[in-house]
């Protein structure tokens, strides 16, 4: 329905003056409908620019992006409309919020789609029930609310367009860590519910490695790794390399292993890791 | 799209433009606005004109970036050329027309004029960052602080203003692309109905820039900003042999272009 396919994609900033840096380049990527995938990369990896491509608010310098078998780049029309398809909730997206009320906020977006009154107002109610925002605060102003509270319902604003493809930018950053996961599970939920495609941009492996199925892995500007969690968490010493974190489970069974402890690789939950360890310990190496 | 704005824009290089004490750039700038008003015939347009080609070339400033900038003054321009050609009188072209031979050189020495006005200020601009330019400036309008103008604080305050531009049209940029993301349209519909999908840019760029101003006043305070008295300068601005050559010049500049003046070229 809405498998997203990009090919070859390149995009340069500020073509043509002394500044220009091809943040992008030779990107192939497909990615099937429904998928959960985590996108993670250091700081101007080019992960936020890929992103962005996705739903058309960048055109690349060259290459093509087709959504559901169309390439969304082909006309203004087939631009405005990825973007009701495509939903991307930008990092600190509590810094957009702008009307007077919670409400008027969440509807702004299925407003632009031109929907009737009765579509967006299901729509809105819909959406703040999928992140967890109580009726009672729809009509108080969206700048007098929590930190949280205020992320939940930007999150709403976008799910109120009912993409079929989530992407979100550093959802979690700045959270507390109850916060964190009620966001995780508000997206995992919206996914299960809708059958929506997710992309995760985050540099929190422990979430992503939770809840992703596949983890893209972006180094300047080019897919780097692409796989499972399993697969891309096995390659821990090349992710160190190019300045990222692993999830705290892998980084203890690697701590393990150079103590002398034969683990298996790609490890990246504690669940894991403990069944490694007992299964380790039934040997009787340690 | 913003980003390609270009105002008071710095582009970093190494060349004896770059070099010059930002003071003598500015006392430069000057002269060559005064001289580009002295300026009467064509002889001195030449002149003007070859110094400010012979000034990019020294700094490395490219005619396309000069161009750049002067997208947004394009309709000044014209107007100014246009209403020069129709208004000035003298021989007509043709019998009968209102266009006069004066009225064309006159507005190709008007068009002139402006777009060396804004070129000359732009290769200030281009070689000098904001740091050096409010820093040359303080130091210029030193002499004013004995008649208690508070030019530590204006000059403080411009920087820091100059400092944000930068940062809020990121800023826009980017509240722009989260809204077209939940499909604002700011390209089609009547003025009105533009003017009012800028509401959900302008509310959040204003918190913003409300929330940055206060976290700026405590970073300040709290490393013991307290105004302009008794402060000194990591990087002291000092004349050098070359800043004392290019004034040299461009008094030499000045004189020639009066001169000429009364020579009526």
């Amino acid at each position: 329905m809405s498998e997203i396919i990009v090919e070859k994609l390149r995009h340069v900033y500020s073509a043509g003056t002394p500044f220009e840096v091809a943040a992008i380049e030779d990107i192939d990527l497909t990615i099937p409908q429904g998928q959960l995938v985590g996108v993670i990369g250091h700081t101007g990896s080019g992960k936020s620019t890929f992103i962005q491509h996705l739903n058309a608010l960048l055109s690349p310098s060259s290459g093509k992006i087709y959504c559901g078998g169309q390439d969304i780049n082909e006309s203004k029309l087939s631009r405005r409309d990825v973007k009701h398809q495509v939903g991307l909730v930008f990092q600190y997206p509590e810094y957009q919020l702008f009307e007077e009320t919670v409400y008027k906020d969440i509807a702004f977006g299925p407003k632009n789609m031109k929907l009737s009154q009765e579509e967006i107002d299901q729509r809105v109610r819909e959406a703040a029930g999928f992140v967890g925002v109580e009726e009672e605060l729809f009509e108080k102003s969206p700048l007098e609310l929590s930190g949280g509270q205020k992320r939940r319902i930007a999150i709403a604003g976008v799910i109120a367009m009912r993409p079929g493809v989530l992407i979100l930018d550093e959802p979690t950053a700045g959270l507390d860590p109850l916060g964190c996961r009620q966001i995780l599970d508000n997206i995992c939920a919206y996914r299960e519910k809708t059958g929506a495609t997710v992309i995760l941009v985050s540099h929190n492996m422990d979430d992503v490695a939770r809840i992703a199925q596949r983890i893209i892995v972006f180094s300047h500007g080019r897919v780097v790794m692409d796989g499972s969690a399993g697969e891309v968490f096995s390659r821990a010493e090349e992710l160190i390399a190019i300045g990222l974190d692993v999830p705290r489970a892998t980084a203890l069974a690697m701590a393990l292993k150079k103590q002398g402890m034969a683990l298996p690789d790609g490890i990246y939950t504690h669940e894991q890791l403990l069944a490694a360890v007992l299964e380790n310990r039934g040997a009787g190496t340690c | 799209m913003l980003k390609d704005i270009t105002l008071g824009q710095f582009f970093p290089g190494d060349t004896i433009a770059h070099r010059l004490d930002p003071r003598a750039k500015l006392l430069l700038v000057v002269l060559f606005i005064v001289a580009l008003f002295q300026a009467r015939g064509w002889v001195a347009y030449g002149i003007l004109t070859l110094v400010v080609a012979v000034c990019m070339r020294v700094s490395h400033i490219s005619g396309k970036n000069i161009f750049k900038g002067l997208k947004p003054m394009i309709f000044i321009i014209a107007l100014t050329g246009v209403l020069n050609i129709f208004y000035t009188d003298g021989t007509p072209i043709l019998p009968g027309w209102i266009i006069t031979w004066e009225g064309i050189a006159r507005a190709i020495q008007m068009v002139l004029r402006i777009v060396l006005l804004i070129t000359g200020t732009f290769l200030l601009t281009y070689t000098t960052s904001p740091i050096a330019l409010t820093d040359g400036l303080e130091l210029l309008l030193n002499p004013l602080k004995k008649l208690r103008f508070p030019v530590h604080e204006m000059t403080i305050m411009m920087s820091m203003a100059l400092r944000f531009i930068p940062t809020l049209i990121e800023e826009t940029d980017k509240i722009m692309s989260a809204q077209k993301a939940r499909g604002a349209d700011f390209e089609t519909g009547s003025l009105m109905e533009r003017a009012k999908a800028l509401l959900p840019v302008l509310v959040p760029l204003f918190v913003s820039a409300f929330r940055r101003a206060d976290e700026l006043a405590v970073a300040m305070e709290s490393r013991c900003y307290h105004g302009g008295e008794g402060r000194t300068r990591m990087k002291q601005l000092i004349f050098a042999g070359r800043d004392y050559i290019a004034l040299a010049l461009g008094i030499l500049l000045l004189a020639g272009i009066i001169g000429l003046k009364k020579l009526g070229l």
